[in-house]
């Protein structure tokens, strides 16, 4: 393992996203707020998730763990996608990095990345409506977890990925979708029978569901469900990129 | 085998397909260490297949490729670490200015504080003043500079600059090769393609000319050119040329004036003889020269293409 190599590429992945961090940081965080702004006022006191915790409350941990994943996925696909089409990807192909090097690094600027949103979002929520934490060890792992594994995704999308457009498609399609419909708004708990069991099959839920646990001490599935899932999926993501990187699979061969 | 006396490329039997081009076929090249290497080829021949896949850039159907005695597919780590590569291509990232770009290059390859070695390089390279500009704001030719330091700032063995001076103006050429000359003298191996072959006839000890995906030559300079079919013998008359005698006027390449310019076949024809048939015409003689075959004429010769200009040469 050569950490020089690994944490080169890790810090540079940090600057290419802190040069832009307006784009990167600040508007997501915003865009977050107004969520919060719009829904809190439309909905508090109208609905109550969990018992004696309000709505908007109940939204924040929703709310940074979707713009979490949002980011920590556009991290590295965005950065893979912009490397191959302006073709600076060589200037990564031709360094001797591991598999494992090249992973980490891309897939730990996205935790960073992923957890800089996180926090801004809820630094700026605090200042409109408490937020309980119940338990900050789960918020952090779930953070990191989710982080993880959006970042690995970003990097098979980026990986796949010909043209920007095919990223935004993966975008609006998938990503998009499957976080709004992943309980950020609701408790999968009220949605009609076949709803709720389709959702259980979204991986993005468990990473709401279990991020929430630490703030609430409540969940719609027991967080050890979630841990597991989330795990998993890291785990196939994790091999899935590295046989892609092994193999050359759309960086070496074209 | 030692390091010492392990050739700086060694490529066997490599073969590789893109769908209906066979773009590599059966290549087998030795370079040795510290020799300056040139490889050329009409555009499509084969040679930047060739960089890529010595750079694992690619992967070949066939073959091995080995760079300083390691593996570039088995031993991928230890064959990048000897290999510098100048891609065609002009290719930057727009986040960084020039000297983060080094720096962070000079991580990749596990290097940590490279700051001498980089002033070095920002200051050959005449890129000092520019060193906290950002490369989207840099001219064509300051890009390709800085390729050129990227490729070498964790100071590889073995250099490779596929057509490092196209685009770029007479000035940065000169000073770019007066570098490279150093480098090479210092002990570095060169490999270098080039569109200029002039260039390759003045640097390289060693050419080899690929074409359809194969080696057609692999020679000493000196005895590739000597491979040239002939040379040119140009005639200065003390009066204007009215005539060329009978036997020589399949020769004529030029006449204009009192210059006169015939084609000689090396194994053919006896400069003695075409002068005095020349002076048994009535020709004065002032000033007699021989220019021999070019390295493009002996490219041209070889590789079929009757249009030097068609696939880029230049003089």
């Amino acid at each position: 393992m050569n950490w020089v190599a690994c944490y080169t590429l890790f810090r540079k992945e940090i600057s290419r996203f802190v040069k832009v961090w307006l784009q990167t940081v600040i508007a997501p965080v915003i865009t977050s707020m107004l969520y919060v702004l719009v829904f809190g006022h439309v909905l508090e006191g109208r609905v109550e998730v969990f018992a004696g915790v309000s709505y908007v409350a109940f939204l924040i941990p929703g709310l940074m763990m979707m713009t979490v994943i949002q980011n920590a996925f556009a991290n590295t696909s965005s950065s893979l996608i912009q490397s191959k089409v302006m073709g600076s990807l060589v200037f990564i192909m031709l360094p001797p990095f591991s598999h494992l090097e090249f992973f980490l690094a891309y897939v730990g600027a996205a935790i960073v990345r992923g957890l800089a949103v996180g926090v801004g979002v809820f630094l700026l929520a605090v200042l409109y409506v408490d937020v309980p934490v119940h338990n900050i060890f789960i918020v952090i792992l779930f953070a990191i977890l989710g982080s993880y594994v959006m970042g690995a995704l970003g990097m098979v999308a980026g990986i796949w990925a010909e043209k920007f457009d095919q990223i935004a498609a993966f975008q609006s399609f998938l990503i998009v979708p499957l976080t709004f419909l992943s309980g950020v708004f609701y408790s999968i708990s009220s949605l009609p029978p076949f709803w709720y069991a389709l959702t259980k099959w979204n991986p993005f839920f468990y990473m709401i569901d279990g991020f929430r646990y630490g703030f609430f001490g409540q969940s719609d599935q027991p967080v050890m469900t979630s841990f597991l899932a989330m795990s998993g999926a890291a785990i196939v993501l994790t091999l899935v990129v590295l046989s892609f990187l092994r193999s050359g699979y759309k960086l070496r061969d074209s | 085998m030692t390091e010492s006396n392990t050739a700086a490329i060694s490529i066997n039997q490599v073969s590789k397909r893109f769908e209906d081009l066979q773009a590599l076929n059966g290549v087998n090249l030795t370079v040795r260490q510290g020799e300056f290497f040139g490889l050329l080829g009409p555009n499509g021949a084969g040679k930047s297949t060739l960089i890529n896949a010595l750079a694992g850039l690619l992967r070949v159907d066939s073959g091995t490729l080995e760079v300083m005695g390691h593996d570039v597919d088995k031993g991928y780590r230890q064959a990048r670490q000897k290999l510098g590569v100048v891609p065609q291509e002009i290719v930057m990232d727009p986040f960084f200015t020039v000297r983060e770009t080094l720096q962070f290059q000079s991580g990749y390859f596990g290097i940590r504080n490279n700051d001498v070695w980089i002033d070095e390089l920002l200051e050959q390279l005449n890129l000092a003043d520019k060193q906290d500009t950002n490369m989207r704001k840099l001219s064509g030719g300051m890009k390709r500079r800085v390729l050129i330091a990227q490729a070498l700032v964790h100071k590889p063995p073995v250099l490779v600059l596929d057509e490092p001076t196209a685009g770029v103006d007479v000035e940065l050429r000169q000073s770019m090769w007066r570098f490279v000359k150093r480098l090479h003298n210092e002990g570095h191996t060169i490999v270098l393609t080039t569109h200029y072959l002039e260039e390759a006839e003045e640097l390289c000890d060693r050419i080899a000319i690929i074409n359809h995906g194969q080696i057609i030559a692999l020679e000493d300079k000196d005895d590739l050119l000597a491979r040239g079919l002939g040379s040119k013998l140009v005639v200065r008359a003390t009066q204007g040329i009215s005539a060329v005698p009978g036997e020589l006027k399949d020769k004529v390449l030029k006449l204009e004036g009192r210059t006169l310019e015939l084609s000689l076949h090396k194994d053919q024809d006896s400069i003695m003889e075409i002068l005095d048939r020349l002076r048994a015409a009535a020709m004065t003689i002032d000033h007699v020269s021989v220019v021999n075959d070019s390295l493009e004429d002996v490219f041209v010769q070889m590789t079929g293409n009757s249009s030097a200009e068609s696939q880029g040469a230049r003089r």
